[in-house]
Formats: C-alpha cells, structure tokens, sequence
C-alpha cells in the first residue's frame, strides 16, 4: 500500500495513547498496590496515647479488617473523616487507623475533635509500617481480607461510592463484625 | 473595563484568524485575487488585536487589578514591576496567550517578508498560520481565559511563584515560545508546498532561514531553562530529563535534523519528503510539548496545573493538524522521487547519517517520556523513567554523530572524495587526541571511559570546523555568512561536547552539616563557612551565609547563599550562591537549621559547567548569522530545479 | 474552590523545595553506596525527584531505611527488591530487564538498528545512481563546496 501513510498510522496510535492518558489522568495506573493479593506486612505498633498496649497484626487474623491511614497534618484525611465515622457506625469492618509520622497530642486532639471511627488508632511513628504498606500519601486506605491478603488499596479521601464499590462489595455476605 | 476590552479583542483576533485561514487556503485553490488580497490584511490586523489583548493584561498585572483572577493568581502588591509583566506568562492561561501573540508576530513576520514569494504559495503558508491561530486562540478563549473576572476582587493576590521570580524566567518562555512557534513557520511552508502539489529546491531555501532563526530561538530557550535550572532551583543540577524538558528536547534534535535535510533538498533536490515529513514533525514535537505540559497525563516539576477538559482540547487540535498534514504527506509525497544519487562518503551521506541519527536521539527521548503513558495505556506494568535512561542510551548516537560531523564538513557533494582534506584531517584528529588526553589526565585525572572519548571528538569538531574558513582566508577567498554561521554553530557543538564530558566526569558534590568557622574540602577545593545572617528582601525574609571557597589553600571566590521565605507564598525558597571562574562554577546551597549552630549545605565544583551555556549561545549565534546570509535575501530565482551541469561558476 | 487547591499544589509542588541529605555512613564504600542508591529511587510523592533531594517525610524515611539496610549487610540488589516490593518497579528510576518492561529498553535499540539499516539502504541506492546522474549540484548556493 502506501508506504508514505506509515507517519500517519503511528500518529494516531499515539494519539489513542495519549487518549486513553487524559481519560485515567485523575486516577493513575500507579496507584496500584504491589500488594495485591499478597499478604498485608505483619507489624506490632503501639496503641495511639498508650504505649503500654501493643496489637500485632497476627491478632487481626481470622476476619477482614480495613487499614486506615492517616495523620493530623494531612487536609483530605479530615475531608474524608466524617464519611469514616458514618460508616464506622454501619459496623460492618474493623477500620483500624493508622497514625502515620504524626505527634501523639495533635493526633489525639484532631480525634477527639472529630470523632474516633477506629477499633484500635495504631502509631506509626517512624513511619515503618506504612512504608511496608507502600504508603504514597495520606489517606490511604486498605482492605485486608480474612486469610490477611491485602486485596485493595485506595488512594485519597474515601468517598460513598469507592466504600460499597470496592470494600462492602469484598464482604462476606451477612457482613461479618 | 480594560480586560474585557482585551478579552473582546481577542474574540476578534479569533473572527480574523478564521479569516486567514480561509481565505488564504481557499483563495489560492480557486486563485481568487480578491479573496487572496484579505491574506495579509487579516494577518496585520490578527496582530494588532492579539498585541492589544496581551497589552491589556500588561495592563492589568501593573496596575494591579486584583479583580481579574489570573492577576489574583499570580502576583502581588509586593511585587517588584518587572516581574508583574513576566507574571503575565507565569501560568498556564497568559503563557497561552504569549503563544498566540508570538504566532501573530511570527505570521506578520513572514506576511511581510514573502512578497517576492509566488502569491498562491504565500497565501497558503498564512493560511495554514492562521488555522493554527484559530486553535490557539479558540482554546485560550474556551478553556482558559486570563480575563476572567474574580467577584469580589481579592484584597491582594497569592503572588507569583517565587521560583518565578527571577530574570532568567523573564525570558525564558518568550525565546522557547519564539522556537517552538517559529516551527509553525517551517510546517506552513511544508503545508503549502503539499497543498500546490509542488516541491523544489527554491522552496527549501525559503523555509531554510526561517526554520534556522527558530532553532536559534529554542537553542537559547532551552539553554536559558537550564541555567536557570541550575543557579534557581537550588539543586545544582543542569539537567534532569524531567518529561517537559524532554518536551522541549525532542523539537531541538528534530530541527537541527531538519536544518540539515533542509540543505540537501535546496542542493541537490533529494529527501524532499523526508525534510516535508521533519517540518510536520517538528511542530508537531512543538505540539506535543504543549499538551504534555497542560493536560496532567505527565508529572513534573514543571506541570501547569491539570485539567482533563484542557488535555481533550489540546488533543483534538493535535489530532486536527498534524492528521491533517500527515494525510497531505501521505497524497503528495510519493510524487516527490528524486533520480539523484551520491556516493556513501558524499556531502549528502554524511548528512543523512546526521539525520538518522538525531531522529533515533529523539526517538530515545520520545520513548522515555512517553513510556508511562503508553505502559498505562496498553496495560503493561506501570514503570517509571529517570536520568540514567538517557544517560545510558545517548552516547550511542551523540559520539558518533560528533565524530562524523569534523568528517563531513569536508564533504564534496555527489561525490565525496574527501580529498587533500583527508591529511588535515588526520592532523587535526591526532592534536585533538594529544589535546584531549593531555587534559582529561594532565589537568583533571582519570575519569569514566567515556570522557576521553568525548572530550578529543569535541576538540576535533572544533579543530576541524577552522580548517576551511581557517584556508579560505588564507588564499584571500570570500568568507560568506552561512560559512561563519556553520563554523560556529559546529564549535559550538564541540564546545558542548568537552564541557558535558568534563562536568559529567569531574563534578564533586558533598552534602555535609556545618557550622561557622568551619571547612569542607572538595578536592584541591575548600570551602570555608563564614557566617550568617538574617536579611530583608523586597517581599521576602530570608538567612544568608558566606562562604569563602579556597583553591589549593588560596582564596578564589566568597558565595552568599540564601534561604528566603517569601511572605506571601510562605514557601521557602534556597537562592544558591554561585561564582563562575574561567574554567569551573563553585556553588553553595543552604537547606535546614539543624540547631547547634550548624545548616545543611550543598557544596558543588563544577568544572566547565558555563561552556555548556556558552555553547548554545553559539550554536544559536552560528545559526542566525547562517541564516542571515545574503543568498537568502536576494530576490527570487524564477529556476526551479537545480541548474544543468556546467552553466554555473564554482565558488565564488 | 477545587481548582484553586489544585493550583496551590502543583505550585507548590513546583517550588524549589530540595533537600540536603547530610547522612553520614561510617565507611566510604558504603557511603558512595548510599549516595547512589539514594539517587536511584524515585520519591513517590514529588515529581520526578529521588529521595536523596527531596524535602518530604516519605523520602527521608525511605532514605533511613536505605541506610540502615546497608549497614546491615544488604546488598543494593537486596536493597532494590525492598523498595520494589513495596513499590513496584515505579520507585525505580533505572526501568529493570524484566519480560514485561525490557520494551523500554528493546524499543530503542529495535530503533537505532532500524535507522543503521535506513541508511545503509539509501546509501546503495544513491551510489548505484551516480553513475546515470548528471544533475549538478546547485552551485549558487555553493558556500559549503570546497574551491577546485
């Protein structure tokens, strides 16, 4: 055929790529978890305000269990709160929070303003275990299923919709406590 | 009352491009002398119009009219007066705008110049402007308006981004705009010889010179944003391979393809539709650049702010025009064969291994910019790509395109003995490798394998490009322009050459904690810790330490680094303090109080680092003398094709 | 509102904010292993910094842990799979040779090989047409032709 098309056939395959860019542009393809459908990091972190009590990630074995991240100092965690304290209410998944490089009083304050959501606020100070989550930002939130495979991962605020989309949708049904 | 007038201006700059485009693309299919007689009229008064938009945003920015948004954005009552105009094109909306003026301008420029040109073919290449402005204009107008009124007005603006605050910056884009949209020009040209049907020689000397001035104006556009880069950001780097400097990149390495294509078509009638293909692809880069850095699909430093609606706009318009003229390319290239021929050591040879091998350069850029965007896009894994992509694959094609330039310069057309060059040749091969080596491990000490490489293919480049004008003087020959442009544009390319091998091998950087009083040393460098101390600029607090550098025990230079706080931003802001020697740069950065007395400094020695600026500077210089030549501002030869054998005179 | 936010950050993510990363290892191998390491990972939350200049949390973590995994004995191969394992290979500003992204590194080479090839095939083409060609070269515009 004609051979003189070829800078046209590959302008418009670049063009589909560029296409399909825009389109996924909010929400990058490198958001995605490495840990998809692998075990969540094991960690031991002391409870938030009191260092005495520890809680190990082997005890949350057994049940789904959703993982929080978040911090006092972080804009869209507090965008997303009053949506995580609704749903806490719904009692259907643990959420654990995961205080991430923040300082224990302006951690407690910013709850104590807002209301505690959380089964359990775990603080990561020096940042370990988020890092072991492949933490990018906060908030971050995470769905750990019973055999304690991670098998999603959202990054930003939490809305309605990504919750029964992509976290009550990975329930058993019944919704377990 | 003065920005809608400048808004309203533009609606009928829009009106008047539309015009452009149609009479002067349809005028010359019908050879209508009214309809071809509105061409430069509309083009004169698209100009006017677009100057008094952009005059009213000048306006608005000096006289600070809070009350417009895009002012709101970007600057300040504190704001020192030079920068509220450079504010104008500080972000996305008014850079937009400086664009569509710089287009006009462009436009005017060849309106002006083209009247020995045939009316048809002028007709069409600002025609084909005026399309383009059409789209520039109507996306500034639909999507990103800088009158945009804020009600209320704000008490006072959130002030320019104190990066931007600075001269370098006041340049910067004006000369990379004048680059980027001076290929416009090129890819008119290409588009009104598709549209006649007609490609000769004499069409490649007129889109020699214009397509030459713009890839003067991107050389020092880029050089600018890299020393910019360099004294501003703080980092002490000079290049990053962030995806929109590639952006910028990827049309420099296809222009200098397409300067030299460009000289064989109006030679020797060859590559004609390879140089048409350049043209479309260079502003096509140009394009692309444009949409990368505004439709958040690429993360950078330097992203505008993001908007998908923007990044569809842009888009369609690319799709549009480069769709376009690759399907004119795709009608009327395959008429365009040549019957010449050359022989592998030939002028035209040579030239060709030039273009392959900047082609394949930008394509290595072309790859790792895009990979993400492709990788998303075909499902691949998601991947990232930093510095040391490029820096793996470029010599590959760099080193040998050098070495092949100080070859190929001597070239004869057609046929290509080399001839009673090939001795000096060798000369000025075995003094540039006494020469490169005698300083890369007299001066500097052993490096990677690479830098003697590049440093005696660089000193050959630049050994060679004197042997003609070096001999023609001497037999009392002629030296026209385009001889002294090309010279110096290749030293340049030599100067380049030796000063990357230098500063790439030779930097030393150390990040260390110090305190007053004390020394760091770097080599036979050190750097002495003075003091520091706590200043007021004209919108910013800031500390400021002094730093004595000494060169083997002796003082050479005092550095004042700071770290501002703008008020207004809060953002913190390091101003490095840099002193440039003949032969290395010293820097110094501060970072954190680290209490105790003791900051986080930066401390860097640079050797050759300012020749890699220089080299630009004449590479631009060389191009524009080059493209100054008189040939290109003698009237019009009726001749189309290349003259018969023997009815010329040799040189002159 | 949102698109204010939106300006605010990328302005601000666009501001000159570097870091100084003044960690000290306690012998010179390892510290020229650090620097370079540092310099290989990208810093996930910045554009298209690595973590040894960047000023974020995240990065001065990720650089602690590069360190402590050195002194521990690690080696960098060891070290690139931590972040790797907990990033992907985005972290990695150097794309791996792996299956199914090697085509970032086989796309330019299939390029460069395919330009050599070009080229060879017109210079044999051209070569065979000296010999009928009797255009001349236009030598009015002869500058760069060398005096007879």
């Amino acid at each position: 055929m004609n051979r003189f098309l070829i800078p046209a056939a590959v302008f418009l395959a670049l063009a589909a790529v560029l296409f399909i860019g825009v389109v996924h542009s909010p929400n990058k393809s490198t958001m995605q978890s490495t840990l998809l459908g692998k075990p969540a990091p094991s960690f031991t972190l002391p409870v938030l305000g009191d260092d005495t009590r520890k809680v190990a990630s082997s005890e949350l074995a057994g049940r789904p269990w959703v993982l929080n991240v978040w911090g006092s100092w972080c804009p869209g965690c507090a965008d997303e709160h009053p949506l995580l304290i609704e749903v806490a209410r719904e009692n259907r998944v643990p959420i654990i929070g995961l205080n991430w490089r923040d300082d224990d009083v302006d951690a407690l304050r910013w709850i104590e303003q807002r209301g505690d959501p959380y089964a359990v606020i775990l603080a990561d100070r020096e940042g370990r275990t988020a890092i072991d989550f492949g933490v990018y930002g906060a908030p971050e939130t995470f769905f750990i299923d019973a055999e304690g495979l991670v098998q999603y991962r959202h990054v930003g605020a939490m809305t309605r919709e990504v919750w029964e989309r992509e976290f009550v949708s990975r329930l058993p049904r019944g919704g377990l406590q | 009352m003065i920005p809608e007038l400048g808004h309203f201006a533009l609606v009928l700059a829009l009106i008047l491009a539309g015009a452009q485009a149609f009479f002067g693309i349809a005028g010359a299919a019908r050879n209508d002398a009214r309809w071809l007689a509105v061409v430069r009229p509309a083009v004169a008064g698209q100009f006017v119009l677009v100057s008094a938009s952009i005059g009213a945003l000048v306006h608005a920015f000096v006289t600070f009219d809070f009350s417009v948004l895009y002012v709101a954005s970007n600057s300040n009552s504190a704001l020192p007066t030079f920068y509220r105009v450079a504010a104008v094109w500080g972000a996305h909306e008014g850079s937009l705008l400086l664009w569509g003026w710089i287009l006009a301008a462009w436009t005017l420029a060849v309106a002006m110049a083209s009247r020995n040109l045939p009316a048809t073919f002028a007709s069409r290449v600002m025609g084909v402007l005026g399309f383009v402005s059409f789209g520039f204009l109507l996306f500034t107008l639909a999507t990103s308006n800088p009158f945009e009124r804020l009600i209320p007005a704000a008490a006072d603006g959130r002030d320019l981004n104190p990066v931007l605050q600075d001269p370098a910056l006041a340049i910067h884009p004006p000369l990379l705009y004048m680059g980027y949209v001076g290929f416009a020009v090129a890819f008119a040209f290409a588009c009104a010889a598709m549209l006649e049907g007609k490609l000769d020689a004499v069409w490649a000397r007129w889109t020699r010179p214009w397509t030459t001035i713009a890839w003067g104006f991107l050389s020092v556009g880029i050089a600018l944003g890299s020393w910019w880069a360099y004294y501003e950001l703080g980092w002490g780097g000079y290049w990053f391979w962030d995806p929109v400097e590639n952006a910028s990149f990827m049309p420099w390495l296809i222009g200098t393809a397409l300067i030299h294509s460009l000289a064989v078509t109006e030679k020797r009638g060859l590559f004609k539709s390879w140089t048409l293909l350049l043209a479309i692809l260079a502003f096509s880069l140009s394009l692309l650049g444009t949409f990368l850095v505004r439709s958040g699909v690429l993360v950078s430093v330097h992203s505008f702010a993001a908007d998908p609606t923007r990044g569809m706009f842009i888009l369609a318009f690319l799709v549009v025009v480069i769709g376009g003229a690759l399907a004119l390319y795709a009608w009327r290239a395959p008429l365009l064969k040549s019957p010449a021929g050359f022989e592998a050591t030939a002028r035209e040879a040579f030239l060709l291994y030039n273009n392959i091998l900047l082609v394949v350069a930008a394509s290595f850029v072309f790859v790792g910019t895009l990979a993400p965007l492709i990788a998303d896009a075909i499902g691949l894994p998601p991947l990232s790509i930093g510095p040391p992509y490029y820096t793996w694959l470029f010599p590959f094609v760099v080193l040998p395109l050098i070495g092949l330039v100080s070859i190929g310069i001597h070239a004869a057309w057609k046929r290509g003995r080399v001839g009673d060059s090939k001795r000096r040749l060798q000369i000025s091969f075995a003094l540039a490798v006494v020469l490169g080596l005698a300083v890369v491990y007299g001066v500097y000490g052993p490096g990677k394998w690479l830098t003697p490489v590049g440093f005696v293919l660089g000193i050959w480049v630049i050994f060679s490009s004197l042997i003609d004008p070096i001999d023609r003087l001497r037999r009392g020959l002629s030296l026209p322009r385009a001889v002294v442009g090309m010279t110096i544009a290749h030293i340049g390319l030599g100067v380049c050459a030796v000063a990357i091998s230098a500063v790439e091998t030779y930097t030393i950087e150390r990040d260390v904690a110090l305190a007053p009083g004390e020394s760091l040393s770097l080599g036979r460098y050190a750097y002495r810790f003075d003091s520091i101390r706590e200043i007021e600029g004209p919108n910013y607090d800031a500390v400021q330490a002094q730093f004595t550098v000494l060169r083997d025990g002796q003082p050479i230079a005092v550095l004042h680094p700071e770290k501002r706080f703008y008020w207004v931003q809060r953002a913190p802001m390091t101003e490095a303090g840099i002193a440039t020697k003949w032969d290395v740069d010293l820097f110094a950065a501060i970072s954190a109080d680290l209490q105790g007395g003791r900051w986080s400094v930066r401390a860097q020695i640079r050797p050759l680092l300012n020749y890699v600026w220089l080299a630009a500077g004449l590479m631009a210089l060389g191009g524009m003398l080059a493209a100054s030549d008189r040939r290109y501002r003698t009237k019009d030869r009726t001749a189309t094709e290349p003259a018969p054998a023997g009815t010329q005179a040799a040189a002159p | 509102m949102k698109r204010a936010a939106l300006i605010i950050t990328a302005l601000l993510w666009g501001s000159s904010a570097f870091a100084i990363d003044i960690t000290v290892l306690p012998d010179a191998a390892l510290q020229e292993r650090y620097e370079n390491l540092t310099h290989e990972f990208r810093c996930m939350q910045c554009q298209n910094n690595s973590i040894a200049d960047s000023p974020v949390g995240l990065a001065s973590d990720l650089r602690r842990d590069v360190k402590e995994l050195l002194l521990a004995g690690k080696t960098d191969d060891e070290i690139r799979a931590y972040m790797v394992q907990r990033y992907g290979d985005v972290i990695l500003f150097r794309p791996p040779f792996k299956p199914r992204t090697a085509w970032v590194w086989i796309v330019p080479m299939i390029v460069f090989a395919g330009g050599l090839f070009v080229g060879y095939r017109i210079v044999r083409r051209r070569g065979a047409l000296v010999a009928n060609d009797d255009s001349s070269v236009d030598t009015a515009t002869d500058e760069e032709e060398r005096p007879k």
